[in-house]
């Protein structure tokens, strides 16, 4: 039935609109298959563009138009400029909520990191019994609702009656108040983020160390490299890629934390002081509760901008410390 | 010759046998995935002791750690909370099934016309993709909230399924798999058979992705079954609730009752828990076959 010949797109006999009628000079694909028609791809792909279109970019444009707006929601729409902007960098709940959310975000991500590259270290020796069971297991956490976890870290982090401060007290120490003090509160939340994230990271971080050549590791072992030389001149330097993407990821997600706070505090303040009030908690505050939507608008650009910059920062910032390992 | 085929040839064979001392598995590593496991479990344990036990059994020191008798009357008293539980629960299931067939479909065709077809304007549209991806979600959530009033989909279900239907992450996540599991010549040979893009997505392409399919239409239900924020701004009546929202009122409806809270969020967690014994390991695999290796 067709004519069409293997890897050339050239045009069979009858003229179908569907069919291609010259040769395709360029490829904008190179991994294509061109004997098959690449014309039905705009059919394809369109339910996503038009689905984009519609729930994805025409909100984030008509964001960014209402930020120079003073807009509300009872019908208020007046051109301010850029009066959003000037207002929210003196906004001090602005800063504090960047300060919490950086502060989070740090305590989440490093021990974050360093233990889940631990655990696919552990997970990585073709000798461990029961693999298949702790892999499971390490991604239990991550299936869960952020609703429920925190409904249970909330009591567990409970200042008289709190598992935490049991032990805490067993130990000899005085309770600490989570919910009230400002980097306790913080702490809470990040031994949230670490609870919900380090298997699922662990596992992609194993993933990453399968795919290394054991020979890599056969021949530091030849050289005489013991089990700690082979994971910092060896492992290491081959996850460099993967800790970029778990970093670019985690900040994109870190940047953006807000159902923890708001669980745990039960409103969009971030506790009674606002101290574990995040960026985009402040948002929906904004938002949701003050109904000042032009301002909301302004801060959701702030966080992109935001995210972006630490992405990139980073990106060279792994690029250089996983490059020097080598 | 490869060096690893050198040392082959070089090596006594007994030396090869004997495990390298790095392969071998050690006290710490046994007990660090013990405790890690203890870990991971122990919210979900302590769920249950705090609604089988009641409020007050917990809030004393030391606290019980093992399960106690007044399960059913918390449970009980969560359907007296909130008498619509159940539909929320029903809710839930029909929203993430919807969502889940929706995003595998859209997002398959979307990848394998990314993956496969050679088309004008490819690599702008999957760069396209890709950056949308890194776009913080709630950019344009108060105008996708005034869109979706303005659709008169305000407290309905459709308000968390039109939004959903299709996702960059879904699309780029299928053109990897199709990508990375499907031969071109596989393709090329079906095509000189005499079958067209459809014939060859319907017959090839779509057996040799239905694991990852399975996956990934998992991931969007959990995603669904798990969304919190969403579901809260635009539902209003218990009868339109999903199982987070049911969770959140009952969190809200009195001052701090411990009990009742983790009935309920016991309550909307069992079913996944349920599932994940079924599904997990193919999860595991999802999470992994997805990761950036290198």
């Amino acid at each position: 039935m067709s004519q069409t010949t293997v890897g050339n797109a050239r045009a069979s006999k009858p003229p179908s609109p569907w069919k291609p009628t010259r040769p395709v000079k360029k490829l904008n694909n190179p991994n294509a298959v061109l004997s098959l028609n690449g014309r039905w791809a705009f059919l394809f792909t369109a339910p996503f563009f038009v689905m984009f279109l519609i729930f994805g970019l025409a909100p984030i444009l008509f964001s960014i138009v209402i930020a120079f707006y003073n807009y509300d929601a009872l019908g208020t729409q007046e051109f301010i400029g850029t009066a959003n902007f000037e207002e929210l960098f003196v906004d001090s709940r602005f800063w504090n909520a960047l300060v919490n959310t950086i502060d989070i975000w740090l305590l989440s991500t490093i021990p974050m990191l360093i233990m889940s590259i631990g655990l696919a270290a552990i997970l990585h020796n073709p000798n461990l019994r029961g693999s298949t069971f702790f892999r499971t297991i390490l991604l239990v956490p991550n299936i869960t609702s952020v609703l429920a976890i925190a409904i249970v870290f909330g009591q567990l982090f409970g200042r008289d009656f709190g598992m935490v401060n049991i032990i805490i007290g067993a130990l000899g120490f005085e309770h600490v108040d989570f919910i009230q003090g400002t980097q306790s509160s913080h702490i809470a939340i990040a031994s949230m983020i670490v609870w919900r994230w380090t298997g699922y990271n662990a596992l992609i971080f194993l993933a990453a160390m399968l795919a290394i050549p054991g020979e890599l590791y056969e021949s530091a072992s030849l050289d005489g490299a013991g089990k700690w030389k082979q994971f910092i001149y060896v492992t290491l330097p081959s996850l460099r890629n993967t800790i970029t993407f778990v970093l670019i990821v985690g900040t994109i997600g870190g940047l953006q934390v807000f159902a923890e706070p708001l669980i745990l505090g039960g409103s969009y303040n971030g506790g009674d002081s606002g101290q574990f009030s995040t960026l985009t908690l402040f948002l929906f505050e904004q938002a949701f509760v003050a109904y000042k939507w032009g301002y909301a608008a302004a801060i959701g650009i702030m966080i992109t901008v935001i995210v972006a910059i630490v992405s990139v920062i980073n990106f060279f910032i792994t690029r250089k410390l996983a490059g020097d390992g080598k | 010759m490869s060096q690893a085929a050198v040392k082959e040839q070089t090596l006594p064979r007994a030396k090869q046998n004997k495990k390298p001392k790095w392969q071998r598995m050690g006290f710490f590593g046994y007990a660090s995935l013990i405790i890690v496991t203890l870990l991971s479990i122990f919210p979900f344990y302590w769920m249950f002791i705090v609604a089988s036990n009641g409020t007050d059994e917990i809030s004393k020191i030391p606290p019980t750690l093992v399960p106690g008798p007044r399960f059913f009357t918390v449970v009980s008293s969560v359907y007296e909370a909130l008498p619509q539980f159940n539909q929320a629960l029903l809710n839930t299931v029909y929203v993430g099934t919807v969502v889940a067939v929706a995003q595998v479909f859209f997002s398959a065709i979307a990848g394998f016309a990314f993956a496969k077809l050679n088309f004008k304007g490819q690599k702008f549209m999957v760069l396209f993709v890709i950056l949308t991806m890194m776009l913080p979600s709630q950019l344009g959530i108060i105008p996708l909230f005034i869109l979706i009033s303005q659709m008169g989909l305000m407290d309905s279900l459709g308000a968390l399924i039109i939004p959903a239907l299709v996702t960059a992450f879904g699309v780029f996540w299928m053109r990897q798999v199709i990508d990375a599991q499907v031969p071109n010549e596989l393709l090329e040979a079906a095509s000189i058979d005499g079958a067209g893009v459809f014939r060859a997505y319907w017959s090839i392409v779509l057996p040799i992705i239905a694991q990852s399919s399975f996956v990934l239409g998992l991931f969007s239900f959990l995603a669904t079954w798990n969304d919190f924020l969403w579901p809260l701004l635009v539902l209003n009546t218990p009868e339109n609730f999903t199982a987070q929202v049911a969770v959140n009122q009952l969190k809200s409806s009195y001052a701090i009752d411990y009990a009742l809270n983790m009935g309920g969020a016991f309550l909307s967690t069992a079913p996944l828990l349920v599932l994940f014994i079924f599904v997990g390991r193919r999860l595991v695999r999802g999470v992994m076959d997805g990761a950036v290796k290198g």
